[in-house]
């Protein structure tokens, strides 16, 4: 295991959710769940995060910013989906303004579905995206360059 | 000179400023209630950014944060190489003026706020180092760190405003709450990273590491107070720094109004009242 | 033992050409000859110089003297005259004023029959006041051949009056030439009121209004000051009849009984004519002129003239309570100029506080005047001399390329204009950080202070006011070095001479530091241990960290070579924002919105009036105390 999977820092962005899952992303921080001891770490700014965590689906108003976001982190990066509106866009699916969960814009690795999901869920959903992590930094080392991350890297729960 | 001294400082102090930030969070943590990160935490993270693809906003923020590294370690090696003290401070402020040049380079809006702010502390500490190096040399008779090391009385019983007055710009500098106002360990700040929004990967790697050698920098400062004893130094530093945690738990963000106020009025206060009565006693009765 | 009054002559023959040349070809060449010959005769006073102790050389025209009274009754009838003219009244008082004191004092020396023959004399530190007269004023003149013309390409309005703009220039060096080099009192007295004829006709080149009044403010305050030295003229013929305290030399090492009152005037007359609070107004204001004269009025002439005679004085200072008082006006002035400093965008007005603080701080040593301060007084003279000229030219080149001498304006210059950008840098850099000239002085003077009386309120100023002055001039370097990722490279169109003048600038800003060890020992050690019995120096374990450090930052640039290969370019962090390179990015209802940035100025800290207010108090009491002081002693 090299450092990377034991540093993942992450950057969590609401995208259109109703409040539920930020509350049990956040509730990942206290001194319940304390994913520090993972080395976790709530940085926001995307610059130095490793892992993308995405409450809500995608609407109109935010699909340019998920993408601004996932563009300015630093390969090798994974993005977690939380909440079953992130990973497919869950009841409003068929809204308006809606066009859905999160891979419609950028790769998902690491689908959290629940509505809203669980503290324990989430944690065990970045966790397995660590792993991913990895893989990607093994592929990236094999492209020789630093490169970005090209394609997404399957996984699911 | 002892060159070796300062070798030691180059190779040691990543280690010893790692482990110390290490112990840090686990303390913050259990203060908090949590269990924490494991002790060589700030190790992986480190790692871990060496690990990452280089973004950068503008190529010359390379050179303006390399340039902060090499003097932030040029002025730790002189510190305990037993350098002249005022040269350290200077060379201290260029390596700090080189990350502020950084963060502007960028023309981010999160980072510039954050190098104004960082000045605005730059103003806020600066005054009272070079009355602590003041103080010392009232008190021993030379600028050089060798010669204050080597005095064979405590410090600290001569200049008990200026320790004050110096644990005050500490806090500043360790970027402890409430005064981490250009860039915060703790998690969202109102301006995002603030001076170090910008930096990532291997760079933003490099500016911890500066931070590291910059708090080792600073505990041998503050040993300095001590140096008569090192049983009794070494038990000072770890009161010291442990009531920085309690306060950096314990407060929240002040403004830079207050910030800049108060330390300017501590150093006013505490710092030029204690060299004040120093120079009275020296003019009554030589040290 | 030529190149003495060769120098003072010479630039003033100059200026009688430039008077009549009209065609620009003709003029171009005779300020290059004429600058060329200046720096090198300036130059060649090093081989002359004696290695301690002043030299002396006689000059035998008794009637000379008599000469420059009647051209300063001359001076007197023609600022009369233009006072009339614009209606300034207390201009006119005050120069009638002024000039009975000299009619007295005239009637005074010439009543008594005395055998004392007027000097010129070179020392150290008039060697190194001549070499910054020379090279530095004669760059700034070649600098203002390609200036001027521009300036008149964009003011159409204002009359072109570049003949008596070049003569102006030269009688100034000329005049300060011949003040550092004078022994004898009324000598001095008199290239001082020409260089305030000069620098109040150049401050109102323009004749706008503003810039008549700026001019007559310049030019009262400065007579202010030349009332005080003519006082002490007459004090010194009231003392000693035989007029041999006249001479500079005697009198600094005569009794404290005779040279402390005239110190104290003359030091007065210093403090206007380098514009300590509360004289500080008519500095600021002289930056209507064409900035050519800016950089001469804060480098090399003018102001030098003032803390020149407070350094001359300051053994007779040194010690006292009237010297500390000096000292503290400068001091005061020091921490409240920098604080203003941070308040202002207007880039010549950063430079002219700075100034002002900087000349605080050399009259804050010169006053206290021990030997170690006087070395550190005479280094920051010779570093801010230098740094500060290219400052002021650099900010006057990218104002007629991007038409404005506002900091915000100057977001990005390092991609708009990065060769200029790059020695403006240096220059900022130079004066404030280490390990680069004026930040030495400040050091040495920090530990001066330490062991001097009462020291210790000035080790208090500097711990303050040096922080000050890192804020102002930072984020002035982080304006410049912002790189904003669209923007036009207007670098172009900038005339040969300009560039030259500033490459040698630059050169001379980084040498100067790297030298300074040689300038110490051969010029600044001698002239303190022959004036003190004791010199000092920084230890060679410094110098060579400073070597070092200078090393580090000269190779540290190259380090961006290392990496070009895996570098992603991703544009600033916007909140998540997508935004356009040019920064624009759509807000709320799909406004466009576009980000500008700009610096904090903490008005309501560092405003200028409040501070103004406040500096100008505090100095105006200090002064009003020694005053009475001195008053005591005199009476």
């Amino acid at each position: 295991m090299s450092s990377l999977s034991r540093s993942p820092w992450l950057i969590h962005y609401d995208a259109s959710s109703c409040n539920g899952c930020d509350i049990e992303v956040l509730a990942c921080l206290s001194p319940l769940y304390d994913v520090e001891r993972f080395g976790i770490i709530n940085t926001g700014n995307p610059k130095h995060a490793d892992v993308l965590v995405i409450t809500g689906g995608i609407n109109e108003q935010n699909r340019e910013v998920v993408r601004n976001i996932y563009d300015q982190m630093p390969s090798p990066k994974v993005v977690v989906a939380v909440g079953i509106c992130a990973c497919t866009g869950g009841v409003f699916r068929e809204c308006y303004n809606v066009v859905g969960g999160i891979d419609r814009v950028i790769p998902v690795d690491v689908y959290v579905p629940g509505c809203a999901a669980r503290p324990e869920s989430i944690i065990d959903g970045i966790v397995r995206a660590l792993s991913i992590l990895e893989e990607k930094k093994a592929e990236m080392e094999k492209q020789g360059g630093k490169g970005r991350a090209g394609s997404p890297v399957g996984g699911g729960q | 000179m002892h060159m070796g001294n300062a070798l030691l400082f180059i190779l040691l102090a990543p280690i010893v400023g790692g482990l110390v930030a290490g112990i840090d969070r686990k303390i913050t943590a259990r203060m908090q209630g949590r269990v924490g990160p494991p002790l060589l935490q700030p190790f992986y993270d480190v790692g871990k950014l060496f690990e990452k693809e280089q973004i950068l906003v503008t190529p010359s923020q390379n050179f303006y944060i390399t340039s902060y590294l090499v003097f932030i370690v040029v002025s730790g090696g002189l510190f305990f190489a037993g350098g002249d003290i005022l040269l350290v401070i200077f060379a201290f402020t260029l390596a700090h003026i080189f990350l502020v040049l950084g963060a502007y380079s960028s023309y981010s809006p999160y980072s510039f706020i954050g190098a104004e702010r960082e000045l605005i502390q730059i103003i806020a500490y600066e005054p009272m180092i070079i009355l602590s190096a003041v103080g010392m040399y009232m008190v021993t008779r030379s600028f050089y760190v060798a010669d204050i090391m080597a005095a064979e009385f405590p410090l600290i019983y001569y200049l008990p405003g200026i320790f004050i007055g110096f644990l005050m710009v500490l806090t500043i500098k360790l970027r402890k709450s409430p005064f981490d106002l250009s860039t915060s360990h703790h998690a969202h700040q109102e301006i995002v990273k603030g001076v170090t929004t910008e930096f990532s990967g291997p760079m933003f790697g490099l500016v911890e590491l500066a931070h590291w050698y910059e708090n080792v920098f600073l505990l041998g400062f503050i040993y300095l107070f001590f140096a008569w004893n090192p049983l009794i130094a070494i038990g000072a530093l770890a009161i010291v720094y442990f009531a920085e945690i309690v306060i950096d738990n314990t407060f929240s963000r002040v403004t830079w109004q207050l910030t800049l106020k108060s330390s300017w009025i501590i150093a006013g206060f505490m710092g030029l009242a204690n060299l004040g009565i120093l120079y009275y006693l020296s003019a009554v009765v030589p040290l | 033992m030529i190149p003495l009054p060769f120098l003072v002559v010479f630039p003033a023959l100059v200026a009688a050409l430039l008077l009549l040349v009209a065609n620009e070809t003709w003029r171009r060449l005779a300020v290059w000859a004429g600058a060329a010959i200046i720096g090198a005769a300036s130059l060649s006073l090093l081989f002359i110089t004696p290695q301690s102790g002043p030299l002396f050389y006689p000059v035998g025209y008794e009637a000379l003297t008599e000469v420059m009274f009647a051209v300063e009754m001359a001076i007197a009838v023609f600022l009369i005259y233009l006072g009339i003219k614009h209606r300034k009244y207390l201009a006119i008082f005050l120069i009638l004023f002024q000039a009975a004191l000299l009619v007295s004092f005239e009637t005074g020396r010439a009543s008594v029959v005395h055998g004392v023959v007027p000097n010129l004399f070179i020392d150290q530190l008039s060697l190194i006041m001549g070499l910054i007269i020379g090279i530095i004023g004669s760059l700034i003149c070649i600098y203002s051949l390609g200036y001027m013309s521009t300036y008149h390409e964009q003011h159409p309005t204002v009359p072109d009056r570049r003949r008596s703009f070049f003569f102006l220039v030269f009688v100034f060096l000329s005049a300060m030439f011949g003040l550092v080099f004078s022994d004898y009192l009324p000598w001095v007295f008199f290239f001082w009121e020409i260089t305030t004829l000069c620098s109040f006709l150049l401050i109102g080149y323009s004749k706008t209004d503003e810039s008549v009044n700026n001019a007559f403010l310049a030019l009262n305050m400065n007579i202010l000051g030349g009332i005080a030295f003519a006082g002490a003229l007459i004090y010194i013929m009231a003392v000693s009849p035989g007029g041999e305290m006249l001479q500079l030399h005697s009198l600094i090492q005569s009794s404290h009984a005779i040279a402390l009152v005239p110190a104290v005037l003359i030091g007065f007359a210093g403090i206007t004519k380098s514009a300590l609070m509360p004289f500080s107004g008519w500095l600021v204001g002289a930056m209507v002129a064409p900035t050519p004269v800016s950089a001469l009025l804060h480098s090399s002439t003018m102001v030098k003239a003032g803390v020149y005679v407070i350094v001359r004085f300051a053994p007779v200072l040194t010690g006292t309570m009237e010297g500390l008082i000096i000292g503290l006006v400068g001091g005061v002035t020091f921490l409240l100029a920098s604080a203003m400093a941070i308040s202002q965008s207007n880039a010549k007005k950063v430079l002219a506080y700075s100034t002002i603080a900087n000349l605080g701080l050399i009259v804050a040593c010169a006053g206290v005047g021990t030997y170690k301060l006087v070395w550190a007084a005479i280094l920051l003279i010779i570093f801010h001399a230098i740094a500060k000229s290219l400052l002021f030219l650099c900010v006057g080149t990218v104002e007629h390329r991007i038409g404005s001498r506002d900091i915000e304006d100057m977001t990005g210059l390092i991609v708009r204009m990065p060769r200029i950008s790059v020695m403006m840098f240096i220059g900022i850099a130079g004066m404030f950080l280490a390990p680069f000239g004026m930040l030495i002085s400040k050091w040495v003077a920090i530990e001066a202070f330490i062991e001097a009386q009462f020291g210790l309120a000035f080790v208090a100023i500097l711990a303050f006011g040096g922080s000050l002055t890192v804020l102002f001039w930072s984020k002035w370097m982080g304006k410049i070095v912002s790189v904003c990722p669209v923007a036009e490279k207007v670098e172009n169109g900038i005339p040969t001479e300009k560039w030259i003048v500033l490459s040698i600038l630059t050169a001379l800003t980084v040498l100067i530091c790297l030298a300074f060890p040689v300038i110490s020992a051969h010029l600044i050690e001698p002239f303190v241990l022959s004036v003190y019995g004791q010199t000092t120096r920084l230890s060679q374990d410094n110098l060579t960290i400073m070597a070092m450090m200078h090393f580090l930052l000269m190779i540290m640039p190259f380090s961006m070579l290392l990496y070009r290969n895996d570098k992603r370019i991703v544009p600033a962090y916007m909140g998540g924002r997508p935004t356009t390179p040019d920064l624009t990015f759509s807000g709320s209802m799909g406004m466009k919105q576009h980000v500008s940035l700009c610096n904090y100025y903490f008005e309501e800290v560092f405003g200028e009036q409040k501070l103004f207010m406040v500096g100008s108090a505090l100095c105006l009491g200090l002064i009003l105390l020694v005053g009475t002081l001195t008053a005591g002693v005199a009476l």
